[in-house]
């Protein structure tokens, strides 16, 4: 399968702290792809260095859009990233929290439409013809997600299940050919995990999105993902289908700790 | 029980607190300390039953104050109301109209004077909300870019003999250029960090005009400005007085429908979102710094304008005139109308303007009575006066959404 996004020999440094170091990393088209490891292991720091708020001190980051040619991203700019097709989501949720739900997901139009503030002050036909399809395409997403019943709730009022999935909705408002969700499952009690897989499955079938995640619950990872990478101090110790990751003793002694103490 | 002691103890500290300055006092001349005990008793009970006031007011108010939010459901059902009942609201705005269309005919030129400032500071506001209410950078300099559009209308008259109309896009081009070289070096400043640079960059302005003579004529400011010319008329005092009410008046109504227009576009969403969150405003495609040197721009152009007409009006200006009060009073105008909100900075403004204006009599305590109104708005509602209101989608069917306003 042709490769969507790679990731070479990534480094980071945190001062003295070597966060990530020599991280590779490869995400195929319309594949499932988890990053787990133990508290503090570095996947919010390869998270950041590929959404662009971290810039890596080494490596490569490359990306094949469905699109567009192969483009290396190292260091540019979050809202640059965003525009080539990454999307992200925030461990812990990050939306705007006093504008509507429809609101939110419009927001993430922002890189698709041009309207600047001429337009916007003149209200042309183009511009107003660009508002109508923003709104639509926002309200399609709503439905998809099922949470149209919200549109003009708050999204500060919404539960926290709803949030996250709002959250997962303003990313796909991007546009993107994959999506980062950094631990979308937390705090959701079974039944909303549960909604969320299938939620992940369907973004794939029916999007065709590439999806690569950080995620702490292991019944979760092992049952949605097709492969695992599994981080520890900065570095990758393995990879593979989940039950190859789930057998290998490095990863065990990574969870679990050394056996000669035990 | 718990009040009634809470409130002892708090007027038991005001006493010790105004005791060496209420109660003692030294007489110099006769070399005696006097004490005037009864003093201590009015310190005493005036503060224990505004504390018992206090607490009681704050309990009614729903006792929400560490979240932040309080709603005092009464007023905010007669907002629903009014809304709600459109043929009120447009006997309201009728009327509205009406004033504001005849009153310079009937009212004095003073009167029309004060009328056309308040008109100033609704526009003010709402060039302010642009960068503090909607993008959310707190701006305490805001000032600096009015006098930035009175001088530059000041000076172009003064040497060149530039009128009001040419010099009025001149003083927007030049507010919104200071806007940008403020903004250029603050975009990655925060919260704090932006109201100190801010602060700075307006009192960096009034120092250059105050002490820079050969440009801006130092302290005695620049006199004999053109007022805005009329089709080559010369207009009389009290004409004059009306035409530049009614050039406001235009330009408020401008102002409204632009804004509105921003507010409602993709700009304004990024704006806000910056303001909600810019982090993830940016992970969402938003060139933050950019919408942020645009905010800037817009806002500040509309002070520049501002500058203009208030420099054709009094057609005298000097620094005194941008010193950081008027900030604080335009920032106050936005805070205590509701941020983002239209409605309440107009109403905001005009309680502002024209309150210390027509009670002239408490002009000693102004201060003070403004201190304390902001401080009780900020506890019972911190939301302003008109709170915004988000605006709504209506989708009629479930397969075809039709943006709607509601």
């Amino acid at each position: 399968m042709k490769p969507v996004m790679e990731v070479k020999q990534l480094e980071m440094n945190f001062g003295g702290l070597k966060a990530l170091h020599g991280v590779d990393l490869r995400v195929a088209e319309g594949e499932i792809v988890a990053v787990i490891g133990p508290n503090g292991a570095g996947k919010t720091t390869l998270f950041n260095c590929l959404a662009g708020v971290y810039e890596p001190a080494a490596g490569d980051i490359f990306i094949h859009p469905p699109v567009g040619g192969t483009r290396r991203i190292n260091g540019l700019k979050s809202h640059k990233i965003a525009e080539l097709g990454l999307a992200r989501t925030f461990q812990n949720i990050r939306l705007f929290p006093r504008m509507t739900v429809l609101e939110n997901i419009m927001v993430g139009r922002h890189c698709r439409t041009r309207a600047g503030v001429v337009n916007a002050l003149m209200r042309d036909k183009k511009t107003c013809q660009e508002e109508k399809e923003i709104v639509h395409h926002s309200y399609g997403l709503l439905e998809k997600i099922g949470l149209s019943e919200y549109v003009n709730e708050l999204a500060d009022n919404l539960p926290y299940g709803a949030q996250r999935r709002l959250e997962i909705a303003r990313a796909l408002a991007t546009g993107p050919f994959l999506l980062l969700l950094d631990e979308p499952a937390a705090g959701m009690n079974p039944q909303e995990t549960k909604e969320l897989e299938v939620l992940v499955r369907r973004l794939r079938s029916e999007e065709g999105l590439a999806i690569l995640l950080i995620e702490h619950d292991m019944k979760l990872v092992m049952s949605l993902c097709d492969r695992i990478c599994v981080m520890d101090y900065g570095e990758k110790i393995a990879e593979g289908a989940p039950a190859e990751v789930r057998a290998n003793p490095e990863v065990i002694r990574a969870y679990l700790g050394e056996d000669d103490h035990a | 029980m718990h009040k009634l002691k809470q409130s002892l103890f708090i007027s038991l500290w005001f006493v010790f607190l105004t005791f060496p300055l209420l109660v003692i006092r030294v007489d110099t001349l006769n070399k005696v300390v006097e004490w005037r005990w009864r003093n201590m008793w009015y310190v005493a009970a005036g503060a224990f039953v505004l504390s018992l006031a206090w607490r009681h007011f704050l309990e009614k108010s729903g006792r929400v104050m560490p979240q932040g939010f309080t709603v005092s459901e009464g007023k905010e059902e007669f907002l629903r109301w009014v809304r709600a009942h459109t043929q009120i609201r447009k006997g309201g705005m009728v009327l509205a109209a009406a004033f504001l269309l005849l009153s310079p005919f009937f009212l004095s030129t003073y009167h029309t004077n004060v009328m056309t400032t308040a008109l100033i500071y609704i526009v003010l506001g709402l060039g302010l909300n642009i960068i503090v209410g909607l993008t959310g950078l707190l701006n305490l300099g805001y000032v600096a870019f009015y006098a930035v559009g009175a001088y530059c209308y000041a000076l172009l008259n003064h040497h060149f003999g530039v009128g009001f109309w040419t010099a009025l896009p001149l003083g927007v081009l030049a507010g919104s250029i200071a806007g940008v070289l403020l903004a250029l070096p603050v975009v990655r400043l925060r919260g704090d960090y932006l109201a100190i640079v801010t602060l700075g960059f307006g009192e960096i302005t009034r120092l250059i005009l105050e002490n820079w003579n050969e440009f801006s004529f130092g302290p005695s400011g620049i006199s004999h400005i053109s007022p805005p010319g009329f089709f080559g008329i010369n207009l009389g005092v009290r004409a004059n007085t009306s035409y530049i009410y009614f050039l406001m008046l235009g330009f408020c109504f401008f102002t409204i429908f632009m804004v509105r227009r921003l507010q409602d576009s993709r700009v304004g969403r990024a704006w806000i979102a910056i303001r909600e969150d810019e982090t993830a405003s940016q992970a969402m495609g938003i060139d933050a710094a950019r919408a942020k040197i645009t905010a800037f721009a817009i806002g500040a152009g509309w002070a520049g304008a501002m500058g203009v007409v208030f420099a054709a009006k009094t057609t005298f200006i000097n620094p005194a005139s941008f010193n950081f009060i008027e900030s604080a009073m335009i920032l106050s105008i936005v805070v205590l109308g509701g941020i983002g909100s239209i409605g309440g900075i107009i109403l905001a403004a005009l309680l502002l303007i024209l309150l210390p204006e027509y009670l002239r009599v408490f002009s000693d305590y102004r201060m003070l009575i403004f201190g304390s109104a902001m401080v009780v708005m900020m506890i019972f509602r911190p939301q302003g006066i008109l709170p915004y209101v988000r605006r709504s989608y209506e989708f009629h069917l479930q397969n075809d959404p039709t943006g709607q306003v509601k």
